[in-house]
This record gives structure tokens, C-alpha cells and sequence, in this order.
């Protein structure tokens, strides 16, 4: 993009952070009494509530029944509030089908599906404030509250962006990173197995440069995965020292 | 710890947006003093700059105890200059004596914003080590952040920022023994006093310099003040230039044109003005209209009304107003002729200045009057350039020097834009002087080759080691030779021609195979693309790529084994391509032949060795070859080449040749274009949407019309509706008495030709990939990639295609190759201009001692001069009538059949003339080259310069 230089000659992005560095995540779970498991996180300006109700029966339609495993059924939206222009549909446009289509299949592979047959387990996933790395915030909001509400999983999936500017890989990039054109990787890893769950990439990027993105990107998922975890540990605490008090 | 920005931005529908923007304060960032302990340096660049090469002098740049010339300040100090003095006093800054400057990140991002050459200039200063410049990131950092404050101009706001920054500096350096003051230049008075007031030492930067001991020829760099600019109330000689927001907003309505002006050369009151988007050129005329635009400006321009529309005037106009006294009416005048109707062209007037291109200037004082005074007028060597005032003490040691000069400004009430001295480089006259002028004119990137470049060369001793054999086909057995010109060092083409068993040919073309030694993503390549070609002088040859490569490890020279990329044809009897391969290899080349040397092989029956039966057969082919090209419609045009003999004690010129064209230059030409139009079919097909290609526009009929009338006037019709009609029309245009006749119409028509350039095939339709003076329908560079860069680019693609070589990030996008395409353009043209420019000098020199009569004759009849080739020094030159009024012979023109007449003489386009060539003496500081007509006799003396 002409005039913007996202990185600095001094080795600083726009914000103010270096190349490396994540934007500051802060992360609740527990928030609503309602559903099963709920969380809320933030990264940077982009703020994100997923709630997650189940295992329970298959609602709706019995055929969507599966035998063998469960069902996960996702929903993605973002307020209409979330963007600088008022949105018009908070759902159900091809970007949020894709991206309720990209979760279902992030969760399917970390779940284990096959201790629940014949079930469902609903994730809902709301973005309020929308600033880059939407998918990212999501998937990160979700395995909170799935892992509030108890469901057994593989491991924690986090997920993490990078870019790539003046030959230099950018972890986590903001909307503002994410509009310049330039080329953005999104991966969803399981940063113990150090598996790759869910990988996209948008625009062009040479095959060479690869590796270093998503090195950087899978870096940024290990950050993102401490802060969730002492997030987590935090939250089991918590409870379970109400908990004895109650008793 | 984090806050926000929060801002509103108009969208592009109209609507109003509020953008909300994160921004992170940091503690990490450190003040760039070797004299701190307290800050954590080497955090700074190490975590994500894992060079480590010079980390202290990276992160920590200013020096322990700075040294400080400053009567206004004797002890050690740092600087911090604010935005406008960045921007204005850039010149300064440069120089090697001022160091230790700290940048607010602030000042860095205003420069980008207000200027672009200014914050390159910025950049190299900032990352040259040794000027120990700091950038410090104020806006990053927690305790030099400030938040615009309701009411503030972001311009204040930024002010405070800088002052903010200086007192933390001043603080933060406060705890240490014998502490480093701290010094805020800015020439904002409002500006200086807050900072006084919070206690920061804050000077002017003319008190700065002029208070430094030795500073004495920096005063004399430093820009004008705005406010001094000796602001005479009442008498403007220029309209006003409209605000930008009118502008911008007339632009957008329709209501004016955006264009980047275009001086002329020969008639300093008049320019072309070439309109964005679209192919017009709107004419400017006379110095209101003119309305202080300088060459190459970006300006809005208001179309005059019909009534006033003009035409560019055959008049050739030096401008030689000697007096301070602007008589500019007078000046006027000379161009307020009614013009006839159909004549007129789009006449404009400029209104505003969109962006000023700017650059130095080289040149050289005019001699004042006054010796002891310190305000001149500088002239500019580019004839586009208007004359500079500049305000300078040691006028009498520059008079005879070719100095360099900025413009700072351009007020309305000045005839000529201000400016200041930035360097000397020699005496006029001297070689060295005028070759550095000619290099630095035509913007020739000319410094030796930096260390960090040489680095990526091969080490010597140098051989093909056997990784190298095994990836490329073994053609060391092979009868190859070269031919090339006389004194060619760096040889970048080979042949050989065998008859195959099957009664074909097989010819093959090897070329250098410089893509092995220049890695894309080096130094040395960054260096080579910079560059773009090698450039040729007469006495000198500025390389594209250090000499080792370009005249050693690159050259294909004899019986030495040397790496290739190779193109080998199998060719039938009748010079029909039967297949092409295409292969990287190895070969020894069994002579490097010269371009008479190869052609009296040919012609010696007697020889009948296996080099020579190959050349008989290369040349063979050729003809044929060169045959079919002509039967499609390549044009055979003309222009004067001509060769210097150099005295080789003195360098100087004794005797000047036109280059001689044998048969067998030819045929290297022929082969090279075939493997040229090969290479780019083959990367084409490959790379639709990243190839490098070369294309030549066909040029637009109006182009034509001064040739088709020149021939005209001979009883002559050119067909140019084609370049076939063309060509034909040239071979049919002989002229018994005048046998230069032929060549002058090509060489006239070589004029109306547009320039050939570069692109990437990604970025234009294919019917425009055409090769007009070629006929090819597809062409590219691939045969001189030791001079070339876009021929390095093509192997890349090539090696790509074939398997050889990978590709890289910046190879595919499109993008990224024309950007590319567009500096090499540049150069390419450059290049050019300097040849000339070169040869020019030359001649200067060579008629330095010498009268001579020659042969010429009238290329152009203007209004007010003749325009005179001279063949055998390639030598054009203008011919001033009626300079002298007094004078008794008077010429007079005649429009319609373009003739001067004085008495019984008349001048025609074509006629030939006899004119004597010497040095005009009369004023030492300009030597210029003085022609008079000996025959047919007329007493005129005139001069030119050149």
C-alpha cells in the first residue's frame, strides 16, 4: 500500500509493537451462568464471546444424527456494531458461512467426538468488535469455553496470523496488516503435538518465505497457548476454592 | 501499557468513519547514548536482527563525548532538529562535520509525509554509520508520548512532541558527569521560546551554523530562510500559485489538469505540459504562464480560451537577460505574435504546484559584477533549468569550478528561484570536472563499488568445479568464437554454426552466464538493478557489475573455459528454425575475434579452417535471416556514431572516425536478435504474467510530419502508415546530386521514432507487446547481461523455464518487475543522454587547438537559426541569423517552403554547406563551439553551444 509502511526502519509496526510481539490478550471464561461453558477474549481491539451449550441430544432434524460420533454444530456472527460501518447482516453472508464451516471443522478434529454418539454440542461464537484475526479470536474464544464446559479434547487449539513485510514475518496482524494486500497465514495448531489443525493462506506468497511465516505463526499459537492456559488454571482455581468454601 | 488512537476518516463513498487504532507504549526503547547505563541496548535491535555485526554503533550511535565546535554551546552536545529543518537544511545535515543528531520518529514521519527525496536522503543519512544519527521512537515511547490536546493543531501537537522528546533527553542525561546538553534547532520562533521556557537550549539554525568554528562553508549551504527571502512588498513578477485544497478540488471537478511540465530546451519561455491520463501535450508559453514551474514539477495547469491558443514558436530562445533588473515584458513580447488558426495548440496556463521534483544542480557561477559581493546568479548546465540566485562568499574561488546547487524556493517577486551552494567538483574544463558533471546531470550511479557489494563476488582463484559440470551440458569441444568492436573487454556473446548430418545447421548463441555469480537478494544485485546498464564514455565505462565479473569471470574470452547459457537452433538450409533448445554449459571459446578480423577470415578464399567454414556459415545464414526480417518490415535507420582516437599519453582526442558497419556486424546483430525473439517466446509461454519484455510502440502518424515534409520539399512521399511502407519508402528516396540525402531522412526519421522500453507482460494487453522497428511481435534483452540488468532478469526466467535455476519471491510478481522495468527505462535513457553528452565534450576537446572546414548540412530551418549536421564528427549544431541587428546581411524566414534568405543565398532543408569549426574564446568561463558558414558566402558569425 502506497504511504502506510507497515514496519518501521526502526523494527516497529504501526502500534508500536515489534514483529514478534502479540497484541495484548485478555481472557475470561465462565461469564454466562446459562450456557454449558462460555468465554471471552480479547486480542488487541478485537473482542470475541463464544458460549457453548451440550453434549445433548440432536435437536432439529434426526437425520443430521451421526452414529458414531457427535455432532458439532458452529455458529459464527459478528455484531452488527463490530466494524466501522454499521454491518447489515450478522450472519449468514458467504463470509460467515465459511468461517462457521472453517470452525466446525477446526472442533471436529479436536473433540473427541466419538465419546459422545448420537449427540450435539453447539459452539456459538459472536464477534463484538472486529480488528483482525477474527478466525484467530474465535477458535481461541471457543476452546475456553468448550474447555469450561467440560467437553474432552485432544488438546488446546490455538490459533494464530502472521504477515510478511519487507522480508520480515509479522505475528498476529491487525486489520489494518490484514488490509494492505499483503500476504496472511492463518494456522490453528495443538501447541503440545505441535499438529496442524486448520491452515489458510490469503494471497500470494513465495514458497521460500513460507516456512519462516509459519514458524513465526506457530510461535505465536505456543504464546497464545500459555496465556490461555494460565487463564484456565486461573479459573479451576477459582472454582474449586468456591466451591470448598460452599461446602 | 496501551492506549488508543481514535481519529475519523472520510470513506471513499462519502461517508464519515470513525477508525479506532491501537497504539502500544513501550519501556524498551533506549536513547542511543554511549553515555547511558541505564537503558537495556542491546535489547533493542537483537530480537528480531540477528546480524550482529557493529551492534554497539546500531543501537548506540552517539558518541561518548561529542565534540562541539558551537560558541553557542562549548560543551559536548546532541542535536535534535525539528521537521522543517530536516526538510530545508537536508544539504547540511549531510555534511560529514555535523554528527551526534538525534531524530524524534515524529520528525521521520513528517519528512515522509511532505517530501520524498528529502526522507531518502534522511534514510541514507540515518543508516550511515558514521554520521551517528539516532532515530529515536518518541511516539513508542511511555514517557515521550503526548496526546493531541482539544484545540491543537497537529502541527503544534507534533511541535510538543519534539520539545517533549528534548527535555526527556536532557533529563534523562542529566544524571551522568559532565553531562550532554542537549540542543533543539528549529527555526519556529514560537516554537523556540516554549522550548526555552521549559528549559531546553533551543537555537536557530543559522545561529547554530554560523556559531560553529569552522563552519564557514556551510553558511554558505544553508538554504534561504523563508521569511528573509527578501520579501519586497509590491512588485510581483509572478501570479499567485492557488492553495493546494483549490487545486486538489479543481483537479477533481475537471476544472484544471494535472501534468507534469516539461521545460524546452531551446526556447527557455516555453514548456510542455504533459497531462495525466492522457496523451495530450497542452502548451505553456511566456513567464506569467509559465508561472515559476521548473522541469519536471508536477503542476495544475487552466486551459487558456480559444482566442489565446499559440503555437510552439520556431524560435530559439537562450535566455541572456544579463541585468538584475527582470525586463521579463520585453521577453514576452518576443512570442506576442498572432498566430494563424490552424497552427494553434492547446495552450495552457500553470496555476498551481502539485509536487516539486527538485534535485541538485550542476553548473557553474555567472561572473558577477560586483566581485566582493556574496549574491549570484548560478547557471545550471541542463538548458530546462532556470538560472539560480544563490548567496555565496567565496565567489572567487568557485568562478572557474563547476559547483552543485539546490533551489530552496521560488518567490513570487523573484525572476529566478533561490537557492544555496552544495558542492564544488572541479574545474571547468578539466576532464575529470566535466565527466563527474555529465555522470551526476544524467543521475549515472557512479561511486566505486561499496565493500558490502565486492562481498558477494567469487573468490580467486576461480574454476568450474564439478557441482558445476554436473548441471550443465559439456561444449568445451566446440569450435566458439566471438566477435565484438575493438578494445572489448567485456564479452558477453559467442558463436559456432556446424553442419549437421542431416544437411541442417546448427548455430548456437552463447551468452555470459552472469545470473550463476549475481544471486537474486544480494548486495551485489540490489547494486546491479540500481544501476541497470553499464555506461559508456567516450573515455570511460561506468560498469554495471564490478570489473572482476564484467571483464574476467563473465567475458567469454578465448581458451579459457567459461559457464554459458546457452541457445542452440537447428537451422535449414533456407534459415528456417527447424527446433530451439535451450541449455546452460560450459565452453572455451577459440577466438576472440574483432569485427575485421572475423570479416577478412571470411574473405581470405584461402583459409579454410573450421573457424572460418563455421563464420562462413553464421554469415551465410545471416543474410538470410536479415532478409526475411527486412521482407516482414524491420526499418534500417540511420544515426551518427562516431569514435574518438585518443592521444594515449593525454587521453585527449587527436582524430575523430564514424564507426564503419561491415558485413559481420550484421551478423552478430542477426543472430542476437533471433536468440533475443527465442528467449522471449520461450518465458512467455512460461511466465504470461511476469515476463520481462521489450516492446517499441509504433509511433503516432503526427510524428512523422516534419519528415514527410522535408521529403516533401525534395519531391519525395513517405509512406508511414506502416513500417513496412516505411521502409520501402526510405529505399526508394535517393537523391542523385546529394548522396548524404538517404541518410539524413532516416537519420530524421530515427527522431519521430518513440523510445523502445521495458515492461513486465503482466501489465499490458498482448496486441501492445509489439517491436515496431524490429517487426518482431515479441522481443526481450537476453544477449548482454554483463551491461544489461534486464538481460540478467531474462536468464533468471529462462534458468526458471528449464529447470536450472529456482525461482524467487520477487521474480513472480508482476508488480515488483515493473517497478523494476520503469528504473531500468530510466537508466537506460540516462545512459544514453551521457553517451551523447560524452561525445559532445569530446568534441569540444578536439577542437580545442583546431580551425577546421567541413562538410554539413541543413537539417532543420527555424525561425531565427539553422540547424547543421555535421557527418563526420556525428556534430549538430545551431546556427544563429539574425543575432546581430546591426549586421548587414539579414535573413528571412519563410514559413511555407521553410527557407532563410539573405541577398542571392537561400537555405533549404538538405542543402549542403560548407562551415568552419573553432572554439569560441571570448568568454573563458564557457568555452563554447563556434560555426560559420564559409560556402555558400555570407558573412555571419554565430556561435552554439553545446
Amino acid at each position: 500500500m502506497a504511504g502506510l509502511e507497515l514496519l518501521s526502519d526502526q523494527g516497529f509496526r504501526i502500534d508500536g509493537r515489534r514483529p514478534n510481539e502479540l497484541r495484548k490478550i485478555q481472557c475470561r471464561l465462565g461469564v454466562f451462568k446459562q450456557s454449558d461453558g462460555s468465554a471471552y477474549i480479547e486480542q488487541g481491539n478485537t473482542k470475541v464471546l463464544a458460549a457453548v451449550y451440550g453434549p445433548h441430544e440432536v435437536r432439529g432434524s434426526r437425520s443430521k444424527m451421526l452414529h458414531d460420533k457427535v455432532l458439532v454444530n458452529c455458529q459464527y456472527s459478528m455484531a452488527t456494531f463490530s466494524t466501522g460501518e454499521r454491518k447489515k447482516r450478522p450472519r449468514g453472508d458467504r463470509k460467515s458461512t465459511e468461517m462457521t464451516m472453517h470452525l466446525k471443522q477446526t472442533f471436529d478434529a479436536v473433540i473427541l467426538t466419538s465419546l459422545y454418539p448420537r449427540s450435539q454440542i453447539d459452539i456459538y461464537v459472536e464477534v463484538l468488535q472486529s480488528d483482525g484475526g477474527n478466525y484467530c479470536a474465535s477458535v481461541n474464544a471457543a476452546t475456553l469455553a468448550l474447555i469450561d464446559a467440560g467437553i474432552p479434547l485432544k488438546d488446546y487449539v490455538c490459533a494464530c496470523s502472521a504477515g510478511f513485510v519487507n522480508d520480515t514475518s509479522i505475528v498476529d496482524i491487525s486489520y489494518l496488516e490484514e488490509s494492505g494486500g499483503g500476504p496472511e497465514l492463518i494456522v490453528a495448531t495443538l501447541p503440545k503435538s505441535e499438529q496442524i489443525v486448520f491452515l489458510e493462506m490469503n494471497s500470494r506468497l513465495h514458497e521460500d518465505n513460507l516456512s519462516k511465516v509459519l514458524d513465526v505463526a506457530s510461535k505465536g499459537c505456543k504464546d497464545i497457548y500459555e496465556i490461555l492456559d494460565r487463564a484456565v488454571r486461573e479459573h479451576v482455581s477459582k472454582v474449586s476454592h468456591s466451591l470448598a468454601t460452599t461446602d | 501499557m496501551l492506549t488508543s488512537k481514535v481519529f475519523v476518516k472520510k470513506t471513499k463513498k462519502g461517508g464519515v468513519l470513525k477508525v479506532v487504532r491501537e497504539h502500544y507504549l513501550r519501556d524498551d526503547i533506549t536513547c542511543g547514548s554511549q553515555h547511558c547505563t541505564k537503558c537495556d541496548h542491546n535489547k533493542n535491535h537483537t530480537t528480531y536482527d540477528d546480524q550482529d555485526d557493529g551492534d554497539d554503533l546500531k543501537n548506540q550511535p552517539l558518541v561518548l563525548s561529542p565534540k562541539s565546535d558551537s560558541e553557542l554551546c562549548p560543551e559536548p552536545h546532541y542535536i535534535i532538529p525539528d521537521t522543517n529543518v530536516v526538510l530545508h537544511q537536508i544539504d547540511i545535515l549531510e555534511d560529514e562535520s555535523l554528527q551526534n543528531f538525534i531524530i524524534p520518529q515524529i520528525v521521520v514521519d513528517e519528512v515522509k509525509h511532505r517530501s520524498l527525496p528529502a526522507n531518502k536522503r534522511l534514510k541514507d543519512i540515518l543508516s550511515n554509520c558514521s554520521k551517528h544519527f539516532y532515530t529515536f521512537c518518541n511516539e513508542y515511547n511511555n514517557e515521550t508520548y503526548i496526546e493531541r490536546q482539544a484545540g491543537e493543531s497537529s502541527n503544534d501537537r507534533n511541535d510538543r512532541a519534539i520539545r517533549k522528546t528534548a527535555k526527556w533527553y536532557t533529563e534523562h542525561l542529566a544524571e551522568y558527569q559532565d553531562d550532554i546538553k542537549i540542543i533543539l534547532l528549529t527555526d519556529d520562533k514560537d516554537n523556540r521560546t516554549k522550548a526555552i521556557e521549559e528549559g531546553i537550549k533551543a537555537f536557530t539554525v543559522h545561529d547554530y551554523i554560523k556559531s560553529l568554528k569552522n563552519g564557514g562553508n556551510l553558511v554558505d549551504r544553508l538554504a534561504w530562510k523563508s521569511s528573509a527571502g527578501s520579501q519586497q512588498e509590491g512588485k510581483y513578477i509572478y501570479p499567485e500559485h492557488l492553495p493546494t485544497s483549490e487545486v486538489l478540488k479543481g483537479v477533481k471537478s475537471g476544472k484544471y489538469l494535472q501534468g507534469s511540465f516539461m521545460a524546452s530546451r531551446e526556447n527557455y519561455l516555453e514548456a510542455s505540459v504533459n497531462v495525466t491520463d492522457s496523451e495530450n501535450f497542452v502548451l505553456i508559453q511566456g513567464h506569467q504562464n509559465l508561472n515559476r514551474a521548473v522541469h519536471n514539477d508536477i503542476v495544475a495547469i487552466e486551459m487558456l480560451p480559444k482566442e489565446e491558443w499559440s503555437c510552439p514558436s520556431s524560435l530559439v530562445l537562450e535566455d541572456t537577460v544579463s541585468a538584475e533588473t527582470d525586463d521579463v515584458l520585453e521577453d514576452d513580447l518576443k512570442l506576442k505574435n498572432k498566430v494563424p488558426e490552424h497552427l494553434r495548440q492547446p495552450t495552457g496556463r500553470v496555476i498551481g504546484i502539485i509536487k516539486r521534483n527538485w534535485r541538485q544542480y550542476c553548473g557553474i557561477l555567472r561572473p558577477s559584477l560586483l566581485k566582493k559581493g556574496t549574491k549570484h546568479i548560478f547557471i545550471p548546465a541542463e538548458r530546462r533549468i532556470p538560472r539560480i540566485r544563490i548567496e555565496t562568499r567565496q565567489a572567487e574561488d568557485l568562478a572557474n569550478q563547476r559547483i552543485i546547487v539546490a533551489i530552496d524556493s521560488w518567490p513570487r517577486s523573484s525572476r529566478y528561484p533561490q537557492g544555496h551552494f552544495v558542492r564544488k567538483l572541479g574545474t571547468i574544463g578539466d576532464k575529470a570536472a566535466e565527466n563527474e558533471v555529465l555522470l551526476l546531470e544524467h543521475d549515472v550511479p557512479h561511486q566505486v563499488f561499496s565493500e558490502k557489494v565486492l562481498s558477494f563476488l567469487p573468490k580467486m582463484p576461480w574454476s568450474i568445479t564439478e557441482e558445476d559440470m554436473k548441471r550443465r551440458t559439456d561444449l568445451r569441444h566446440i569450435v566458439v568464437c566471438s566477435v565484438d568492436p575493438p578494445g572489448c573487454t567485456d564479452i558477453d556473446d559467442a558463436l559456432h554454426c556446424r553442419k549437421l548430418d542431416n544437411g541442417n545447421y546448427e548455430v548456437g548463441v552463447h551468452i555470459a552466464d552472469v545470473s550463476h555469480f549475481i544471486r537474486p537478494g544480494t548486495a551485489l544485485d540490489d547494486e546491479a538493478a540500481n544501476r541497470g546498464t553499464t555506461v559508456y564514455l567516450t573515455d570511460k565505462r561506468i560498469d554495471m557489475v564490478p570489473e572482476l565479473l564484467s571483464s574476467n569471470l563473465c567475458s567469454l574470452r578465448c581458451d579459457v573455459e567459461r559457464l554459458a547459457f546457452t541457445v542452440i537452433w537447428e537451422i535449414k538450409e533456407d534459415a528456417t528454425i527447424v527446433n530451439t533448445k535451450f541449455m546452460k554449459s560450459v565452453i572455451n571459446s577459440k577466438a576472440s575475434l574483432m569485427y575485421s578480423e572475423a570479416q577478412a577470415r571470411i574473405d581470405d578464399k584461402t583459409m579454410n579452417d573450421e573457424l572460418t567454414i563455421s563464420l562462413r556459415g553464421l554469415n551465410r545464414l545471416a543474410k538470410l535471416l536479415k532478409k526475411g526480417r527486412i521482407e516482414a518490415g524491420a526499418l534500417c535507420l540511420a544515426s551518427t556514431e562516431v569514435r574518438f582516437q585518443v592521444d594515449s599519453e593525454t587521453a585527449d582526442p587527436i582524430d575523430v572516425k564514424t564507426k564503419q558497419l561491415l558485413e559481420t556486424n550484421s551478423m552478430v546483430e542477426e543472430f542476437m536478435l533471433l536468440a533475443n525473439i527465442s528467449v522471449a517466446k520461450k518465458i512467455l509461454e512460461e511466465f504470461p504474467n511476469c515476463a520481462l519484455l521489450r516492446r517499441h510502440p509504433s509511433p503516432p502518424p503526427s510524428n512523422f510530419e516534419p519528415v514527410i515534409k522535408a521529403a516533401s520539399s525534395k519531391g519525395f512521399t513517405l509512406d508511414c502508415s506502416s513500417n513496412k511502407k516505411l521502409a520501402e519508402s526510405l529505399d526508394i528516396a535517393v537523391f542523385e546530386e546529394n548522396q548524404f540525402f538517404n541518410t539524413m531522412l532516416r537519420i530524421m526519421t530515427t527522431r519521430c521514432m518513440m523510445q523502445a522500453v521495458y515492461f513486465c507482460s503482466g501489465m499490458l494487453p498482448e496486441s501492445e507487446f509489439g517491436h515496431y522497428g524490429l517487426a518482431a511481435d515479441i522481443y526481450t534483452h537476453f544477449t548482454s547481461p554483463i551491461r544489461r540488468y534486464s538481460d540478467i532478469i531474462a536468464h533468471r526466467l529462462l534458468a526458471v523455464c528449464i529447470g536450472a535455476d529456482a525461482s524467487y519471491p520477487n521474480l513472480l510478481e508482476k508488480k515488483k518487475t515493473q517497478t523494476l522495468c520503469n528504473n531500468l527505462n530510466y537508466r537506460h535513457k540516462m545512459a544514453q543522454y551521457a553517451g551523447r553528452a560524452s561525445v559532445n565534450l569530446h568534441t569540444h576537446l578536439f577542437f580545442k587547438s583546431r580551425v577546421q572546414d567541413e562538410d554539413g548540412y541543413v537539417l532543420f530551418v527555424r525561425k531565427n537559426a539553422l540547424q547543421v549536421l555535421i557527418p563526420k564528427y556525428g556534430l549538430e549544431g545551431t546556427i544563429y541569423l539574425n543575432n546581430d541587428k546591426k549586421s548587414k546581411v539579414q535573413f528571412i524566414y519563410n514559413e511555407e517552403q521553410d527557407t532563410q534568405t539573405a541577398g542571392n543565398v537561400v537555405f533549404h532543408v538538405f542543402d549542403h554547406v560548407v562551415v568552419q569549426l573553432s572554439i569560441d574564446r571570448s568568454n573563458v568561463q564557457h568555452l563554447k563551439l563556434s560555426i560559420q558558414i564559409v560556402q555558400p558566402e555570407v558573412m555571419i558569425i554565430v556561435c552554439i553551444s553545446i
